[in-house]
């Protein structure tokens, strides 16, 4: 009981009241400094625990021979691949300031097969995985969006004047406004949108999300807010 | 089975083809023939480019790449401007990663530009790349008090402290100018709250985000933001004022934004005439039910 | 056969078709060219006065002096090596790369293989997700671990190593905190230094205590590390997002509503005002729809209604955003595909 639920809490407790106050107090501030630094590393080490559950979860997969175990394996490979090439900076040639120091090279240096699998597998992957989205918002907007009621039709009108007055097509489709009435032209219009409209709704999201953050932070420090301990728990 | 019908149960593959079209087409046009479309410049955007003109000349700039290739299409156009922008304003570039691959994409930006059109500025003196750490906000945490801390060698290997550029720098606050490139969480965003709030407008940020993030920016912007790049096309408006202000003709390179400005011309149109058509089939085949 | 599989056909047909007729026109296909560099380097003569332990400085020197060396390739623009194979041909100075041609190769592919999804899911697109998530966890981990954990961690627990073998510039601390008799209290360094080591001490140790997550025993363990990981983000988020979020934009908002500009004819102040006028009644309103612990009538009831197409119209903008950052995504990857891999266009003169 102690070990499982006191301790943690009282370790955030601790922390959380050390970063809090040391924002305030000069005198204390190295406090505040060492446990971010802490932090920092603990979170590359964390990079590790992410590989370890991918690892585990994957051997686990083949081992079952789970559909599409097959897959597993590809993974597996090419996070093996990976790591070896990286963690042993494969055909990284020291840096030109310390030649005396074999490992001194970075490893994410260009034309070294780390940067090979950066430049060729990692960078084209993921930019496509997104320009994916591309496609479902287009399908997306044909089925779902229909102006049912005002607050859609309001939802649908701002969003053809962001679309239009972001583009060319704004200038082109408004230019002939009098100047008495510029604000009106499209490309005008996008950006009154969000220097009023949009502030407005985004400030009072941004306040709501403080106001919850400050409340959950203070029931945290307080220890009233036990849920993240897992199991429920919450006084 | 009428039109209307057929439309409606379109398979979703023609409005994929159709996308793919209406983005495909403009590169190839643009590509070939080199033409651009003009941008009206919006206040965010000039506000960037005045907040760098306004930063004397030698002055340090700390320059975050926070986002990596996923978000490179809308924002490596922003990164390449901003520090041309900046090398030719002759401000001395500390670059900064909080996400694993923006080290990768700072060393591709300074060898595109600096490496490139700016031979004579040092690394190390000039410019430094002190690559990425982990830690998200608590990095930037750390920098409010201990810059050394925060990043203690560069990317070359080199201990911070000997570094000529960072003589002087005790905390980030010794940065007048911070230029973040961001794609989300960690972000713009996150040094508004744990470190540009805090300084008191001792130290001012320029932002050049993404187009899912930069709303969520503009409340901060005038007083705590000195300026949004809102998406590539606050990208292709920026990208025009550099190169108006620095003269000559630019190179392709620096023409970049302005180029992606042609797809995002028609799919911007085609995403509205999409939802225009989805809506008159939808009320269409309602009133017909009702009847 | 069937008819999703007449269409992969004649679209693999077709593909190939149209990629040999590339193949065979113009500069032909995409094609990676690299310039051969030499790095040769010298330790500089120390000062007479250095100490005898002082770190070497290196300089190029000409390959004849070099005490090091090795060779670099440098990736360049293909119009190099035209131009180089037009003066001397059969030069070895600007030469194809074979490995970053492949690599080209197989990003396109990649990149092909990841867009067939559109059409249906496939063997190709199974085999690229599961090669991305194998990759960027191990990349995460390298990057990890040369760039925080060496440099940090392993620089202050073990730094005589690190410097031996990454860092030779790593100043050696003069205390050992294995041997107290080499504590300097009185020294300015003493203090910082064991701040250090015992900050550095105690990542590596909750570290590991992370670690234990992955064994099937003693999860709680993991606990601990997790309760510092809640307290030090909620600590400093609590006072950061407050004083950001909620103050600051409580005064901007009430700032903004009193124009700034002297000199206004009373029209021209209202007319300035109007903006921050909007953005208070927006603000206020949005917040009484968000008051969940009043009911939504009368005035609060008006203002939350209000607050509804404040918001609608935020949304509305925020997908008219959304979408424009998906399509320049999508351009880019486009891009790639027409001017690196297939050579139709060249936007960037690297051709000719």
């Amino acid at each position: 009981m102690i070990a499982r639920r006191v301790v943690p809490m009282a370790i955030a407790i601790v922390a959380g009241l050390v970063m809090a106050v040391s924002y305030f107090v000069r005198s204390i501030e190295w406090m505040g400094e060492a446990a971010a630094d802490v932090f920092n590393v603990i979170a590359a080490i964390a990079f590790v625990l992410g590989a370890g559950s991918l690892l585990k979860a994957n051997l686990s997969a083949i081992s079952r021979r789970d559909r599409g175990w097959g897959y597993a394996a590809v993974t597996l490979a090419a996070f093996l691949i990976t790591l070896v090439v990286g963690m042993a900076k494969i055909g990284v040639n020291p840096s030109p300031d310390a030649p005396q120091a074999a490992w001194s090279g970075s490893q994410q240096t260009a034309g070294t097969p780390f940067g090979w699998i950066y430049e060729f597998i990692l960078s084209p992957l993921t930019a496509t995985m997104f320009a994916l989205l591309a496609f479902y918002v287009a399908s997306a907007a044909f089925r779902a969006f229909r102006a049912k009621n005002t607050a859609a039709v309001l939802l649908l009108v701002t969003a053809f004047v962001v679309l239009l007055g972001r583009t060319y097509a704004g200038v082109v489709l408004t230019d002939w406004m009098p100047a008495w009435a510029s604000g009106l032209r499209l490309e005008n219009l996008s950006s009154y949108v969000m220097a009023v409209f949009g502030t407005a709704g985004n400030r009072a999201i941004m306040i709501g999300i403080a106001l919850g953050v400050a409340a959950t932070g203070l029931r945290i420090l307080l220890g009233l807010d036990r849920s993240w301990l897992g199991g429920g728990g919450s006084a | 089975m009428s039109v209307l019908d057929r439309l409606d149960r379109l398979d979703r593959r023609w409005i994929f083809l159709a996308m793919f079209v209406a983005v495909a087409a403009p590169i190839l046009y643009i590509g070939v023939t080199g033409r651009t479309l003009p941008e009206k410049v919006t206040s965010t955007s000039r506000a960037v480019y005045e907040a760098i003109e306004a930063t004397p000349e030698g002055s340090r700039v700390l320059f975050a790449f926070d986002f990596d290739p996923a978000s490179a299409g809308e924002l490596q156009p922003m990164a390449t401007d901003l520090m041309r922008h900046c090398a030719a304003r002759k401000l001395r570039i500390v670059c900064i990663a909080l996400w694993p691959l923006g080290n990768n994409l700072a060393e591709e930006t300074i060898a595109n530009v600096i490496g490139a059109d700016f031979p004579h500025m040092r690394d190390g003196v000039d410019f430094v790349n002190l690559g990425f750490q982990s830690g998200q906000q608590q990095v930037m945490t750390v920098l409010t008090t201990n810059f050394r801390k925060g990043f203690p060698v560069d990317e070359r290997g080199r201990d911070t402290a000997d570094l000529p550029i960072l003589q002087g720098v005790k905390t980030v606050a010794d940065f007048p100018l911070l230029v973040d490139v961001g794609a989300g969480y960690p972000g713009a965003k996150e040094w508004v709250q744990y470190v540009v709030t805090g300084l008191k407008g001792s130290m001012r940020m320029v932002a050049g985000t993404t187009g899912v993030s930069t709303p969520q920016l503009f409340p901060y912007y005038p007083d705590q933001l000195a300026g949004i790049l809102a998406g590539i096309k606050g990208a292709a408006e920026y990208e025009m004022l550099v190169n108006e202000g620095l003269g000559g003709a630019p190179a392709a390179k620096y023409m970049e934004a302005q180029r992606r400005m042609g797809p995002q011309l028609s799919g911007h149109l085609l995403l509205v005439g999409l939802i225009v058509l989805g809506n008159v089939i939808h009320f269409r085949r309602s009133r017909g039910g009702q009847a | 056969m069937t008819r999703q599989r007449l269409t992969w056909l004649v679209l693999v047909v077709l593909f190939a078709g149209l990629l040999a007729w590339r193949g065979f026109t113009g500069h032909g296909l995409g094609r990676v060219y690299v310039e051969r560099g030499e790095v040769s380097l010298a330790r500089e003569r120390a000062p007479a006065d250095a100490p005898a332990a002082s770190v070497p400085r290196w300089r190029s020197v000409p390959v004849e002096q070099a005490e090091v060396r090795w060779t670099t390739w440098s990736k360049v623009p293909p119009k190099a090596h035209f131009e180089a194979e037009a003066r001397d041909p059969g030069q070895d100075r600007v030469v194809l790369s074979w490995p970053r041609t492949i690599g080209l190769w197989v990003a396109a592919f990649l990149t092909l293989a990841i867009f067939s999804f559109l059409y249906a899911d496939n063997p190709a697109y199974r085999f690229t997700e599961a090669v991305v998530v194998g990759v960027s966890a191990a990349y995460w981990m390298v990057v990890g671990f040369w760039d925080v954990v060496v440099p940090k961690l392993l620089a202050t627990l073990m730094p005589e190593t690190v410097q031996a073998m990454v860092q030779p510039t790593l100043k050696i601390p003069q205390f050992s905190p294995w041997w107290p008799e080499t504590w300097d209290t009185a020294s300015d360094a003493f203090d910082p230094w064991l701040q250090q080591w015992g900050a550095m001490a105690l990542a590596l140790l909750l570290g590991l205590m992370l670690m234990w997550r992955l064994l099937p025993r003693g999860g709680w363990i993991a606990g601990w590390p997790l309760a510092f990981i809640v307290g030090v983000t909620a600590g400093r988020r609590m006072v950061t997002q407050v004083e950001s979020d909620l103050m600051e934009q409580a005064a901007s908002t009430m700032q903004s509503v009193v124009p700034t500009a002297q000199g206004l004819s009373a029209w021209d102040w209202a007319w300035a005002a109007l903006p921050g006028v909007l953005v208070l009644v927006g603000v206020v309103c949005c917040l009484c729809y968000f008051l969940f612990s009043v009911q939504h009538r009368g005035v609060v009831g008006g203002a939350a209604r209000v607050g509804v197409w404040y918001l609608m119209i935020t949304f509305g903008a925020a997908f008219g955003f959304t979408v424009m950052g998906r399509i320049a995504l999508l351009a880019d990857r486009v891009e790639f595909l027409f001017d690196d891999w297939l050579w139709i266009i060249d936007p960037n003169h690297l051709r000719g």
